[in-house]
This record gives C-alpha cells, structure tokens and sequence, in this order.
C-alpha cells in the first residue's frame, strides 16, 4: 500500500491519477488551495476504495508552508513514499510580455515552487532510502517557442532540474518521474480548440499511474509526442527562429 | 463529429459550451441566452440540444459522494455515468434499480427524462428510486428534492428535461443481486397476440421482459418477433464483469446511410431466424443482456450525416393491440423498415414526474433513416394512430412531435411551467411549448 501525496490535486490530471491509485486501494493527502473540492476529491476517491484520503490546505506559492505541511502529511499517513506534483497554470503569455510581474508569478508557481517542495521531498526520500516522485513537466518545455515561452521556461526548469536530482537519486533507488504530458483536455486548456492531438485526462493519467509504479525516467504521452518532440529539437535554431511557432 | 449533439443527430444544434466541473460552480452568468444541461448527449431528439443557447456541459460532474455497501445506496455527482455506477456496484452484490438499453446515459440525465427499462412491469421508472438530489436554479438556490421534501420540484424535476434547473447530484437506491449474470431465455413467436399472452405470462415470473419485433413482417406473421425475459441468476459465482466498454466503434460517417429498405429487410428476415429453435436459454453477463448496442461504439453514424429519428409510443390497454396492429402495418406498408423495433409491456406502477412518459400500456420504440419527408409523413401517420388510441410519445426520443401530439400526450404540462427556471429552456421545449425562449 504505497502512501501518496498529490500536489495541485484538483487539477483534472491529477484527479484522475488519483482515482487509478484510489482502485488500488492505497493512502492518499490532497493538497491544493480550495479545500472544498479536496473534499469533494477525496470523498469520491474513498468510494473509489482508497484506504484513507486527507485532504490538506497548502498554497505553493507559499514556500513556508512546504515543510509543516510535509511533515504534517507524513505524520497523518504514517509516512510519505510517493509524491505527484501536478499543480500549476497556464499563464497567458502575450500578457506577460507586457508585464515583468506577470512573468515572474507565472515562474514562481510553475517552476521555483515546484523546485522548493522537490528539494524538501528529495531530501526526506534520501534520507528513508526510498520513494517515487512524479512531476508533471510538459513538452512546452523541451524548445522555446514564441506562442509560449514562458510556460516552457518555467517546465523546462522543471525537466532539467528533475533530470539532475534522477542522476542524485537514482544511486540510493529512489524515482524521478518527468511527465511530458502533450494537449489535455482540462479546465486549464477549456480556451483552446480541440483537434486530433488532444488527450483526455483520463488517458494520460494511466500513462502516468504507469510510469510511477514502474519508475520510469521521462514519460511522454500521449507516446506519439516523443517522437514530435525529437523532430521539433531537431530544427536547426537558424530555421527555428523563423517559424511561427 | 462534435460531442454536443443529439443521439440521432438531427436535429443539428450550435451551442455555446460552459463546462460545471465543481458543484460548488455558479452557473453562467446571464448574457441573455437560455441554458441547459447536457449529459452525455444519449437522448435521441433534440430534448439535450438549445440550438443558439448555452449547453451547461456536466460530465466533469463525475464523482462518486458516498455509497453504504450494506444498505445499497449511492450518492453521486450529476455527470456519472450508470456504466460508472455499474463498475463500482455490482462486484459489491448491487445493481441499478432500472437501466435503459444503454449504460452510456449520466444519472441526472436519467433522472431528467425519468427513464424507463425492461423491469418496469415491477420497478416502474427510474424515479421511483431516487431518494434525493440537488437542484441548483439559476438564481443560486439550492433545494434538496425527495418525495417529501420539497416534493413538488421533485415531482416537476423527474421526467423534467432538464428544465427546471440543473441537477448537481442524485441519491438512490440500489438494488441487491447475487452476481453479475442474467438468466435469459429468448422465445420467438409467430404473431402480435403470442407477443401480448407471452408478455402477460412473463409478468408474473421474469423481472426483465422485452420483445425485438420484425417491422419487415406482414399479413398472419405481424409483429412477430423474439420475445426476450430474464432474471437476476440466483448464487452465480461473481465472475468479473466484461469491460462495459465499446468493443467496435463505428469510426467516421459513411457518404450514405448504410440503413435503407433492402437491408432492413434481409436484416430483419436474418434476425428473425437467428435461432434455430423456439426456445433457447442461457446465462449472460448483464452488458450482453441489457446493453447489446453498447457493444458497437457510435452506432448511431451507420445511420449516416443526416441522422436517425426515433420513435416511442406508449398504447393504453385498451387500444393496445389494435393500435400496434395498425402502426406495424403503417411500417411494413411503407417499406421504409426500423433496424430496431421494441415492444414492451408497462406495468401498473405510477410514474414519479409531472412529465414521466410511462403510463400502463404497451410501448413500441422504433429507428428510422432521415430520409426527409417521406419519414416525417410515416411518423406523422403514427402520431395519428397514437392520438386516436388515447397514447403519448416519448420526449427523450422525439425531434419532430406537434405542439398538439405534446400536449395531448401529457395534459399536464402547463403545471411544469411554474417550475421551469427563467433562465433555462431547449430545442424541445421551444418546439413543443411555442415559446420563443
């Protein structure tokens, strides 16, 4: 029975993994802003045969909070042996090129607070010898692309900094899991229109659920990205730059 | 192919979408344009569609709330789906208390169009075993809605089309089975009165009775068909449940309606004789006996661009099996056919809803190709039968009923208006009420 913590846990992918670790009846803390739909979570997930499910306040963006909480989650569950983080936005990025403030808040919430709780979370798993850590990173984050460049810094530091503590770690066994989910069909896209790319929720939450118990290294998915990804890397910059991207 | 259009895809509809994935969401704000729930867009007609309006879009509603093993009751979000509730419940000993032909329906749209199944000669509708649900208006109330409190929205509610508010999330009770798997035994017979004395028979000693009937028939051999009954199998071993998943799918829509004459003939003449044997038994597994359409994801696009137009009757006692004589001749003389043709016999139980459709009676549903105004004219042709045999249609199954075929089918829809929230409406109710919003 694995003891997870999910980070950003109303967010739709995170929601649906839930369930997939729900089914296998293990332990789980919620943690996220809105603490009625934690709630709202985590009564679904018992139905759903979890063996317990918390639910815990915590705002990222409050990098105080990262170690009462954690120890509080630990303390709850009886220990702590796999984490999902999945919380983060979709900043608007022709609004944060008008707006250093902007930039930096949407840095803050999808990479420097990512960074913090990993750095807490890699030093408690160290420490016990063992443990998953799946992050949801994104594809945004493998080139820079006018379109979107901020989102992409913020999960490239997200990719890069997961690859490194996966090289600290992989020594004493403990997982690193990057996510490069691709287009999802979430409240945080509801603005885009969707085509044959697109993945639900559900679908990559498999992949995922996949990949911790398995504690794979990167994980594209839908699979088929991996693939685009390598093409789109391949671009020479001198063309790169041209496109419309 | 977009998700937000009718089962039988006619008639076409544009929507404005705003996705309820929270309960404790608001519902849009007003921008002057009527809104209405939607489902997972299984009703046949255009009772899920607000052509120019806003579709409230509630299948992020998919989370379970509680469910008591030991008692049977399940509390769930609006937007799950009964397959949802049939993977949780029944490797627990529980079933639904009543289920249309396809599990791909969401509870509150169950419940909105106060659905029927082949139980209802014991269980009457599904309303019946709703215990409670939420109602959210427009104006931000909440009222919880039982048969004792605040009776009357619920009453308005089961069977309401979504009309008077959106629904956040429903209790009911389930029922107890011993496993997954259904007795059934499958009898053809040779005329529409074997039908009705099989179907009197069956009453007494099967739970579930449905007749597929061969529309392709005439003269001696009218409504003949195979007569199909089960029950719930006593101490079967809880083997896992099949996937309650498409197996096939039908992948793009075909350049023409692969439904016309010729095929539902051979279909028909084929299906008839798909057993050797009067009589054959055998134990299935629920999706086989309940959900056989299910098996073929998107069945509807055989039916090709242009759709498919159900169609429902319910015939009182006393009309019953001449009226049904008539409407089969109605079909076979017009050589037009119906892939699938249903008859049922309806019990005596009241139905919950200012607006439910199952009354006693015989209920006959049939599928026909859109092919234009010769399809139009049969069921126009059937209405008239219907009418003059005291009968109703059936909402979820409707796209093209009179105002007058409406009211004569249910007297009581002027109570519903009271309890229609202001700022919702529907292609249906728009067509049906006359109103223009």
């Amino acid at each position: 029975m694995r003891k997870v913590l999910i980070v950003g846990a109303t967010s739709a992918i995170a929601e649906a993994t839930a369930r997939l670790f729900a089914a296998d009846g293990d332990r789980l803390c919620l943690a996220g802003r809105n603490v009625t739909r934690l709630k709202a979570i985590a009564e679904d997930l018992r139905v759903r045969g979890a063996a317990q499910v918390e639910t815990v306040a915590l705002d990222a963006n409050d990098f105080s909070q990262h170690e009462p909480v954690l120890s509080q989650v630990a303390q709850a569950m009886g220990g702590l042996d796999t984490v999902l983080i999945a919380h983060g936005t979709l900043p608007d990025q022709t609004a944060c090129q008008a707006s250093v403030e902007m930039t930096l808040e949407a840095i803050t919430t999808n990479a420097l607070s990512v960074i913090a709780l990993l750095t807490l979370i890699a030093n408690r798993f160290e420490q016990q010898g063992s443990g998953t850590i799946a992050v949801i990173s994104s594809v945004a984050g493998d080139r820079g692309r006018q379109s979107n460049y901020v989102y992409g810094t913020a999960k490239g530091a997200v990719s890069i900094f997961t690859q490194g503590l996966r090289n600290r770690l992989a020594r004493i066994g403990v997982k690193v899991v990057t996510i490069k989910p691709g287009f999802v069909d979430t409240p945080m896209t509801v603005a885009f229109k969707k085509g044959a790319l697109w993945a639900t929720p559900a679908a990559v939450a498999t992949r995922i659920h996949r990949a911790m118990a398995k504690g794979e290294d990167v994980v594209y998915t839908p699979w088929f990205w991996r693939w685009i990804m390598a093409i789109i890397k391949a671009v020479p910059e001198s063309i790169f730059k041209k496109a419309r991207l | 192919m977009t998700r937000y259009e009718s089962w039988g895809r006619f008639p076409k509809a544009t929507h404005d979408v705003v996705r309820m994935n929270w309960r404790d969401m608001a519902l849009p704000p007003d921008s002057g344009k009527s809104m209405l729930p939607f489902g997972n867009g299984r009703s046949y007609g255009d009772c899920c569609l607000n052509d120019q309006g806003i579709l409230v879009d509630t299948r992020g509603l998919d989370r379970f709330m509680a469910f008591d093993a030991g008692m049977g009751t399940l509390r769930c979000e609006a937007g799950v789906l009964l397959s949802e509730i049939l993977e949780l419940v029944v490797p627990r000993g529980w079933f639904l208390p009543v289920t249309p032909g396809t599990q791909f329906v969401t509870i509150a749209g169950a419940v909105a169009n106060d659905v029927h199944g082949k139980n209802h000669h014991r269980a009457g509708t599904i309303g019946r075993h709703i215990t409670c649900f939420e109602l959210l208006r427009s104006d931000g109330t909440r009222l919880r809605c039982s048969p004792t409190e605040n009776p009357d929205w619920f009453r308005a509610t089961v069977g309401g089309l979504g009309l008077t508010g959106l629904i956040t999330w429903v209790e009911l009770q389930l029922k107890a089975v011993s496993g997954p798997l259904i007795d059934q035994e499958i009898i053809r017979y040779g005329r529409l009165e074997e039908f009705f004395r099989l179907s009197r028979e069956s009453d007494t000693t099967h739970e579930y009775t449905v007749a597929w009937i061969d529309c392709a028939a005439t003269g001696a051999s009218l409504g003949r068909g195979l007569f199909m009954r089960g029950n719930d199998a006593q101490g079967a071993q809880a083997r896992p449940a099949k996937a309650g998943g498409a197996r096939l799918s039908v992948p793009f829509d075909p350049p023409f309606a692969l439904v016309n004459g010729p095929s539902l003939r051979l279909f028909n003449a084929l299906y008839y004789r798909k057993q050797l044997q009067e009589r054959v038994r055998s134990t299935v597994h629920y999706p086989t006996f309940f959900y056989p359409l299910d098996a073929i994801g998107a069945w509807n696009r055989i039916y090709g661009s242009n759709g498919l137009l159900q169609y429902q009757c319910v015939i009182p006692h006393r009309h019953e099996e001449t009226a049904m004589r008539e409407i089969l001749g109605q079909i076979a003389g017009a050589g037009t056919g119906s892939f699938l043709a249903v008859l049922k016999v309806f019990g005596d139980l009241p139905s919950p809803g200012l607006l439910s459709f199952p009354r006693p009676g015989a209920t006959l549903a049939l599928d026909f190709p859109n092919q234009g105004q010769r399809t139009f004219d049969l069921l126009d042709r059937l209405d008239a039968i219907t009418m003059a045999a005291e009968g109703a249609l059936y909402p979820a199954k409707d796209a093209r009923m009179s105002p007058d075929t409406f009211r004569r089918s249910f007297p009581d829809w002027r109570q519903l208006e009271r309890f229609i929230d202001p700022r919702f409406s529907s292609s249906f109710w728009r067509r049906v009420s006359g109103e223009s919003r």
